[in-house]
């Protein structure tokens, strides 16, 4: 649970970002809590990829004030991308390199040192049950796996702040459960946690949940508030009355 | 005669079993979904029921044609839509369909009533290129192009993954009023919730189909009494839950627990007592139905 006073992680006050004539994103403001389990919904071509893309310092907007872990988005990309971790649903990690050559690859790049990297390796083999798998090539082990070591991976360095894009996207039943199991416990552990998913059981999981429209945020507050608010039975009902009002 | 009949099919890929040894028979005019995770083997069976991978053992026959001998005659038959989006992306939303009608030997005007409803959504970006189009458009130009040669039976491998609520709902809404009209659909999803949609359903993991039956046997079939159990933070209740001895399983659904007792008579008293004790508040026990996905998980019999 967030408590009330925690501070801001990210902060983003008036994002516009145009493509053209084409407005993506249109006047974006909101916050997001240290620690918080931020969802952040949307249907196809709302604007999420293009917000998320410039929250991770790999796009610049149009205009707007963001800070992200604390940092400047024009001036400190490079330290925002120290402090965060990045998972999608199309995996991070190479197919051709072992579970171990995997970890230890991007341990490196984000600079932990070599027994550092081997200790950590021990405890998440351990952790995702996966001692037997440590010497596998990637492109062997089952999706579910793969799921929850990018996960894993994505954490690796500690970050202030993970975003994950659509990171449960055709996975199994159990496997999407134990991948929430890890964001609750990353949750817990102190990690700011940002997520897009279109499973719409999973946005009852998240402390506080937007939900973007046209390039606009349409909505944002607890899964709780938004249901009394939209008098729905379940998120998925909120999303369908919001999405659908714009469509038609 | 069936509209397809699969007798015994197994695919092997280096040391995979993508299919191992699976049976089953599709009605004319009915829609089957096969539910089942990423690498469940949907892709695998898909592509040999639509003539374009052999089999290592086992026949498959769709109309009554042989999928390995009659493979030409196949293809005027069955419409079909991969799971990655395989259209021409330079080419306008005009061009694409055009092009498959012409493929197949026919024009657009002279089926365009059974693509009428889908195409008029994308009409107004007709000159649109196909790799400019939104990911909902995409889908609806696919759909379009597998079905403007008028097939009896229509093939759709995850039509709906990465596609959000709003358009899945409208997609199930085409794909019913397809089925109306007659057209066999067989339909690959790996969300659960779609399965109710289905007349019958298989349910499909490693390879293996766990069950073939309608959405509503298939749920009757599940063998527990099933609890929804709620309290101010799913994050403890779910670990407070698994370590309740007399449980059987836990499962996050939503803003609830789904929780079934190894031995039933007294075990709503007895959990509530617990929780309380853990120091859960707003604890609510009650009876809940099962869902298809209740039934998946507990056919793939894995334990936490």
């Amino acid at each position: 649970m967030v408590k009330r006073q925690a501070e801001n992680i990210i902060v983003v006050k008036d994002l516009v970002k145009k493509f053209g004539s084409f407005i993506a994103n249109d006047h974006l403001s909101f916050e997001v809590k240290k620690g918080e389990i931020f969802g952040f919904l949307g249907a196809n071509g709302a604007g999420k990829t293009t917000a998320i893309k410039i929250l991770c310092g790999l796009s610049s907007p149009t205009s707007g004030k963001l800070t992200v872990g604390g940092f400047d988005i024009y001036t400190e990309r490079e330290k925002i991308k120290k402090n965060i971790g990045y998972m999608s649903q199309k995996f991070s990690l190479y197919d051709d390199l072992t579970v171990f050559e995997n970890i230890r690859f991007y341990a490196g790049i984000y600079g932990l040192r070599k027994k550092e990297i081997e200790e950590r390796t021990k405890v998440l083999m351990e952790k995702l049950d996966m001692k037997e798998a440590r010497d596998k090539l990637i492109r062997s082990i089952p999706l579910g796996w793969k799921q929850k070591l990018a996960f894993s991976v994505a954490i690796i360095h500690n970050p202030k702040i993970v975003f994950l894009d659509e990171p449960t996207g055709g996975v199994d039943p159990l496997t999407r459960r134990q991948f929430w199991d890890m964001i609750f416990e990353a949750s817990r552990e102190g990690i700011t946690v940002f997520v897009t998913t279109h499973y719409m059981d999973e946005a009852e999981y998240c402390d506080r949940v937007s939900i973007m429209v046209d390039g606009k945020i349409a909505a944002l507050d607890t899964p709780e508030n938004l249901k009394q608010q939209y008098l729905a039975a379940s998120m998925n009902d909120v999303f369908l009355k919001l999405a659908r009002a714009k469509v038609n | 005669m069936s509209a397809i009949q699969v007798t015994h099919l197994s695919k092997q890929f280096a040391t995979v079993k993508a299919l191992d040894d699976i049976s089953f028979s599709v009605g004319h005019g009915e829609l089957f979904g096969f539910i089942g995770p990423d690498g469940a083997g949907k892709t695998t069976l898909f592509r040999i029921l639509t003539t374009l991978l052999l089999p290592d053992e086992g026949k498959a026959s769709v109309n009554g044609l042989d999928v390995v001998k009659d493979y030409r005659k196949i293809r005027q038959d069955i419409g079909y839509m991969p799971g990655k989006f395989s259209l021409y992306t330079d080419l306008s939303v005009e061009e694409n369909l055009k092009f498959y009608a012409t493929v197949f030997g026919t024009t657009i005007a002279e089926n365009f009533d059974l693509i009428k409803d889908i195409y008029v959504q994308i009409e107004p970006f007709r000159k649109r290129k196909a790799g400019q189009l939104s990911g909902g458009m995409k889908q609806k130009l696919a759909l379009s192009c597998a079905l403007i040669h008028k097939p009896s039976v229509l093939i759709l491998d995850e039509p709906t993954t990465g596609v959000d609520a709003v358009s899945r709902l409208e997609f199930w809404e085409m794909l019913k009023r397809l089925k109306d009209s007659g057209i066999t659909i067989v339909v690959a999803t790996p969300y659960m919730d779609e399965a109710s949609l289905c007349d019958r359903v298989a349910l499909i993991q490693n390879g293996k189909i766990m069950t073939i039956s309608t959405p509503s046997e298939v749920i009757k079939t599940y063998p527990y009494v099933l609890y929804s159990v709620k309290s101010d933070d799913i994050y403890s209740l779910l670990r407070d839950l698994r370590q309740f001895p007399q449980v059987h399983s836990v499962f996050a659904f939503g803003q609830s627990a789904h929780v079934s007792f190894k031995e039933e008579h007294a075990a709503e008293d007895v959990l509530h007592k617990y929780l309380h004790e853990k120091g859960h508040s707003d604890v609510k026990i009650g009876p809940t139905q099962a869902t298809i996905e209740d039934c998946f998980m507990e056919l793939m019999n894995t334990k936490w």
